[in-house]
């Protein structure tokens, strides 16, 4: 299982990579080894807004529906919908080809709340 | 734990008093000293003594008798209920015991024929519907446009929601009540007081953004809504357009809705296999386009293979269900109405399309031939101009009530008095013909009116 170290991590196993001005937001390869076969992901409008700590879409897998939380508060600048017609690739490459939003942070010190890879690591040991 | 052949035999006074004793009281009553004193009841319930079975049942026969059933009277009666003939294999089949006494029995490796039953029915209303899912049915028409309205926000994200007055006052009422407290608007848009049908210019002024239009089809004046117009009209703003069929057996012989643009279709199933019965139980259905799927309320039952690749049946898409789900789930509802959709499923599999067609062509006839016959007494004229299925409006001289009433003496229910629902439509009657009137019930509907006219005009003289 993977953990890029150049990722920011959430407890919620969403994953945060900085572009410049914008985040991009994903969910991590433990989240999608856990939940099995991606068959569905619902994501927000362009334009819309995400606030940090809340649901800002679901992802679904056979076994369970579950809800995506945002790791920042801001406008969502980019959707990926090309996962929206292959959930698939969620499994396949969840940092990379499987992104799910861009957004432009509203407030930067929120990437202070963030996980390190390594702490995130350690999150997930503990909870198994 | 002891072997007991009879759960529902209540405890025998040795069992009450040792409980008492574990839990530490002399009496049951004890238990009920929280209640003030002066707050308990003293003396014994007012109420009748014990009746031994055979008393109940004659009881309960004088109570019938003094109710008029469709059998012993001619129904002109519709308005969302329709009397129509049920073949008696309907009641046969739903009435074996592995169907009728099964509570949602919807573990697959016990329960594939219901599974099945379920997967016909959906496959039947979205040839129906022209719709590409359904769902495993909802309780009545009624609850099924309030969730419908529902399904359009979560949808669209909008919450300001039309319907047509031409909706069954009550589907629309129920809707209301579902709406309340959910910070939705809403508006009921006029109908054309000569066509008797939606206003699609109130429509296209409306300045909001707007989650959904539901009109019904046709429409509680039985008047044919013009749908593809609609659907233009709410789509422009944004809207999803819902139609609800309070009438399901129109779908035998009019346009599906799904091919006129529609995103939703709900109605009432009573039509197909479910008696009149006091108003109950009665049968919601649902379909919608595949986009939609997740966002619909209910059950669904699918079609897959178990592992020796047979064709088996399972209930599908539950993770968005309340018992997985919570608070999140897509909606509330987690059943759905089995005994009705099963009636339905029979009934229409014993019509089959031509026999279905042919008795929507039937119910065409006897209703044209009732607004002919109607028409030709002199003081009966018609209300609206639009085409209709197997209902329409007629405006009458004199008092509707009163002339209903009378009608009723002769053993006629004329149809329904809509003074009560609309204050201008304060002379007008709703009546409905199905292949249950004959002729001469007609004929007759038509010689006790001019009779009754007649009558009053020469009272009025004297």
């Amino acid at each position: 299982m993977e953990f890029p170290k150049d990722l920011k991590y959430t407890k919620e196993h969403e994953w945060v990579r900085e572009e410049g001005s914008v985040v991009v937001v994903g969910i991590t390869d433990y989240a999608q080894d856990s939940l099995g076969d991606v068959v569905y992901v619902e994501l927000p409008q362009e334009g819309g807004s995400v606030t940090k700590d809340e649901p800002f879409g679901v992802v679904e897998s056979v076994k369970a529906v579950s809800d995506l939380y945002s790791p920042v508060t801001g406008n969502v600048v980019e959707v990926n919908d090309a996962i929206i017609d292959s959930p698939e690739v969620i499994n396949d490459d969840p940092y990379g080809d499987a992104w799910m939003i861009k957004v432009e942070l509203s407030n930067a010190e929120e990437l202070n709340d963030l996980l390190s890879a390594e702490e995130y690591q350690k999150y997930i040991e503990e909870e198994k | 734990m002891e072997k007991r052949g009879f759960t529902c035999i209540p405890h025998t006074d040795e069992e009450i008093a040792r409980m008492c004793g574990v839990v530490g009281i002399a009496s049951v009553d004890e238990l009920l000293n929280v209640l003030p004193g002066e707050l308990r009841l003293t003396r014994p319930l007012r109420l009748p003594e014990a009746l031994s079975e055979q008393e109940v049942g004659s009881l309960l026969r004088d109570m019938s008798r003094r109710n008029t059933s469709t059998d012993d009277c001619s129904c002109f009666l519709g308005a969302g209920a329709y009397n129509h003939y049920i073949p008696s294999a309907v009641d046969h089949i739903i009435s074996r015991s592995e169907f009728y006494t099964a509570y949602t029995p919807y573990q697959p490796e016990i329960s594939q024929g219901t599974l099945q039953s379920i997967f016909e029915y959906q496959t039947f209303i979205c040839q129906l519907t022209g719709m590409e899912v359904s769902n495993a049915s909802l309780y009545d028409g009624a609850s099924a446009v309030a969730e419908a309205v529902l399904m359009a926000g979560r949808i669209t994200g909008k919450n300001h929601v039309l319907l047509s007055s031409t909706l069954h006052p009550e589907y629309r009422e129920t809707a209301l009540t579902y709406l309340e407290g959910g910070g939705v608007s809403s508006r009921v848009l006029p109908y054309c007081p000569g066509k008797g049908t939606t206003m699609i210019q109130a429509v296209e002024e409306c300045k909001d953004d707007i989650a959904c239009l539901v009109v019904q089809h046709p429409n509680f004046f039985g008047s044919l809504e013009e749908i593809e117009a609609l659907s233009r009209a709410v789509h422009d703003k944004g809207g999803l357009l819902i139609v609800a069929v309070a009438e399901p057996l129109s779908l035998g012989i009019l346009k599906p809705p799904g091919e006129l643009g529609c995103d939703i279709v709900v109605g009432e199933g009573q039509s197909f296999g479910s008696p009149l019965s006091f108003g109950g139980p009665y049968l919601g259905f649902m379909a919608t386009r595949e986009r939609y799927l997740r966002q619909m309320p209910g059950r669904i039952v699918g079609q897959t293979v178990d592992r020796n690749g047979k064709r088996a049946f399972c209930l599908t898409l539950a993770t968005r269900e309340q018992h997985i789900r919570r608070a999140r789930a897509t909606s509330n509802i987690c059943t759905n109405q089995g005994l009705s959709a099963l009636a339905c499923t029979v009934y229409l599999a014993l019509l089959g399309k031509k026999g279905l067609m042919e008795l929507s062509r039937l119910n065409i006839a006897k209703a044209a031939y009732l607004k002919k016959r109607l028409l030709d007494v002199k003081e009966i004229s018609a209300a609206f101009t639009s085409p209709c299925f197997n209902e329409f409006v007629i405006k009458v001289d004199g008092d509707p009530e009163g002339f209903l009433e009378e009608l009723l003496e002769h053993g006629i229910v004329g149809g329904l008095s809509l003074g009560r629902f609309y204050p201008e439509l304060d002379r007008h009657i709703l009546v409905t013909a199905t292949e249950m009137n004959t002729k001469e019930e007609i004929d007759r509907y038509g010689e006790v009116a001019e009779g009754l006219f007649a009558r009053s005009i020469e009272e009025t003289r004297r």
